[in-house]
């Protein structure tokens, strides 16, 4: 039996190598100082994906939900195996939380039907770990949560291990399924030569308006209309389009989009500034250490 | 979705396994505690399990919860995200709280986004801290009072956002393990029970459970007085045997960065910091460790801080109270020896 996998992917930027440049001085951080990658766990969700197709047969579905730019992660998805891609943008998706995020998310992941859907367990900018959950609560589908290994797929039947932290657990159950995976569960595999051929020039409806402008800064809206429309049935015609939804076409309900679907809102935002307790100096030599030493058991912290 | 209203209790979620509350559970109350107080109303307890989850309302009590709200069913044996989900979700519109705390463990963020998606509440994921607090929307000038304020690191630890819900309720976050001192238990304090009953069926354990296997962890990192820990600075596996040593003498158990936990110098269970336990000890010692935040943000609590590093610049200085400037091959030996002669 062949599979209809759905992989969420996000665009994140790369907070572990944040640096002082990276800090706004009220304190923000500047995305725009960071890299832009690949969630890594979502590279793992994928690459379990594309296992699965290579066993079982079927189709792998990249989305992401995101600023037009993070067409470039669906291009990689691409370049490793994905079958389809589908950006998912709006400018009323801006300051979704999770939980409007998880909405706007189940209004795309519907329309495609899938057997499985993964995610990574969670991404490196907010580490909540929370749309995967909330994704599969408004779907009605089963999750499981920290996927490390697939066991069994039989017909409709899943079997996986999960990690608990201080243990593991094997659990079965029924398609669908939202399954979210962690960074042990396999090593992701590297892109593929000939598919970055075929899809180096994939793009998004967004990135094609971006370069047809870029090109004719002066064209009038109806030429550049044109231009647009008839640069994105090339692209389908070749096979390398990048879908884009918006929430219009995902007839989602606005009242759970967006800020007004955010229930969580942000008080105040601080960066860590680490500020020096007054360390006392102590020499490196026997003397420096033992007199340390024994302030400590003086004041009782060694017992 | 329930609304805001002024009167809800503060709720935590008591994970337990097999009869066995889980650490996370108390810490949750004592924090809950201080929350309920400052609000004026009471805490509860939200028990879920079969028969052996009975024996724990006592104690729940001891550490603080005024009332233990108890569901007891064949079908809560084992923790499952959709029966677990089903239930706190049919107790929350029924009690409406105002707000509902888990612990971010891996049971905990596998329920509360189910229950937040369910409910269509705001949740807040790991948090270090939380606190109550007015905000005022600069916009408007409206003023919503006494709400809880969820403070978490995020973008890697680099900064420190506080979130609030204040337009649908409850106010939801995971808290992570580790963050909230353990209360003493008070064996005078009194419970009220109030039972309820799930309305639940075979369809509603969405998994099967195989197999289980739950290891103890080898090493107690929040019960510690004293904790020695290597970052990447220590240079091998074999040099970390030098960590090892300290911790020995010491009494004290032995901590790793995240660094070097990747470097393969001792294993995942030891690590701290943001993505391992976040300790309090009453000493700790930093060797060879640089300081990144994500590290900091697991250990600068703890009462005393020792670091030992080459480098007069690294950042982990900043938060010492001892700054020793060397070489941790001449450093720690020097530290062995005297403390085996002074103690």
């Amino acid at each position: 039996m062949a599979y209809n996998c759905v992989v969420l992917v996000k665009q994140v930027p790369d907070t572990t190598r944040i640096t002082g440049e990276a800090m706004n001085p009220d304190g923000t951080v500047n995305r725009g100082a960071l890299p832009a990658i690949f969630n890594p766990e979502d590279l793992n969700a994928l690459e379990l994906a594309l296992d699965i197709k290579d066993k079982f047969g079927g189709k792998v579905t990249a989305i992401t939900m995101g600023l037009p730019t993070a067409s470039t992660v669906l291009k990689e998805a691409l370049y490793r195996g994905a079958d389809e891609a589908i950006l998912v943008t709006d400018r009323r998706c801006a300051a979704s939380d999770t939980l409007a995020t998880s909405y706007i998310l189940s209004c795309a992941v519907k329309k495609l039907d899938p057997d499985i859907i993964l995610c990574g367990r969670q991404a490196i900018d907010g580490d909540t770990a929370q749309v995967g959950p909330q994704l599969a609560e408004k779907l009605g589908v089963a999750q499981i949560t920290y996927v490390e290994k697939l066991l069994q797929l039989e017909e409709d039947r899943i079997a996986a291990k999960r990690s608990f932290g201080n243990g593991w657990q094997e659990v079965r159950g029924k398609l669908p399924v939202l399954l979210t995976v962690v960074e042990e569960a396999n090593e992701p595999r590297v892109n593929v030569a000939h598919r970055m051929m075929k899809y180096k020039n994939a793009m998004s409806k967004a990135d094609v308006e971006k370069q047809i402008r870029a090109e004719n800064p002066d064209m009038d809206d109806e030429a550049f209309n044109n231009a647009v429309n008839a640069e994105v049935t090339k692209l389908e015609n070749k096979g390398i389009l990048i879908k884009q939804w918006d929430l219009d076409f995902l007839a989602a309900d606005l009242q759970w989009c967006g800020r007004d679907g955010s229930p969580t809102k942000v008080h105040r935002i601080q960066s860590v500034v680490l500020a020096a307790k007054g360390a006392k100096d102590v020499e490196a030599t026997d003397q420096g250490i033992t007199d340390m030493v024994h302030e400590l058991i003086e004041d009782n912290t060694i017992a | 979705m329930i609304q805001v209203n002024r009167s809800g209790e503060v709720w935590v979620f008591a994970e337990q396994r097999e009869g066995d509350l889980e650490d996370v559970a108390i810490e949750l109350l004592s924090k809950g505690r201080e929350l309920a107080d400052q609000l004026g109303v009471k805490l509860a307890a939200v028990l879920l399990g079969d028969k052996k989850a009975e024996g724990l309302t006592e104690k729940l009590g001891h550490f603080g919860a005024d009332k233990v709200y108890l569901v007891v069913n064949p079908l809560l044996e084992h923790y499952q995200t959709n029966s677990y989900t089903k239930v706190i979700h049919d107790l929350i519109h029924k009690y409406e709280p105002q707000v509902f705390l888990c612990g971010a463990t891996v049971c905990g963020r596998d329920l509360a986004p189910r229950v937040a998606s369910a409910t269509k509440a705001g949740l807040t994921a790991d948090c270090t801290d939380l606190q109550i607090g007015d905000h005022e929307i600069r916009r408007t000038g409206e003023v919503h009072k006494d709400l809880l304020f969820q403070i978490r690191p995020a973008f890697g630890g680099n900064i420190i956002a506080t979130i609030i819900n204040y337009d649908r309720w409850p106010q939801m976050a995971t808290v992570r393990e580790g963050v909230m001192p353990m209360p003493e238990p008070d064996g005078n304090r009194k419970v009220e029970v109030v039972r309820d009953e799930a309305h639940l069926g075979t369809q509603d354990l969405a998994l099967e459970i195989i197999n289980q296997h739950i290891e103890e962890k080898k090493v107690n990192l929040k019960g510690a007085r004293v904790i020695v820990t290597g970052g990447a600075g220590v240079g091998s596996k074999a040099n970390f045997k030098k960590i090892w040593d300290l911790a020995h003498c010491l009494g004290a158990a032995p901590g790793a960065t995240r660094a070097a936990v990747d470097l393969g110098f001792i294993d995942h269970d030891h690590q701290i910091g943001q993505t391992g336990t976040t300790v309090r000890p009453s000493l700790y010692i930093a060797v060879g460790v640089s300081g990144a935040v994500q590290h900091v943000a697991g250990m600068s609590d703890s009462k005393k801080i020792i670091a030992i590093n080459k480098d007069p610049n690294a950042p982990i200085f900043k938060v010492a109270h001892y700054k020793i400037v060397g070489d941790l091959n001449q450093v720690v030996p020097r530290m062995i020896d005297s403390i085996r002669e002074k103690v």
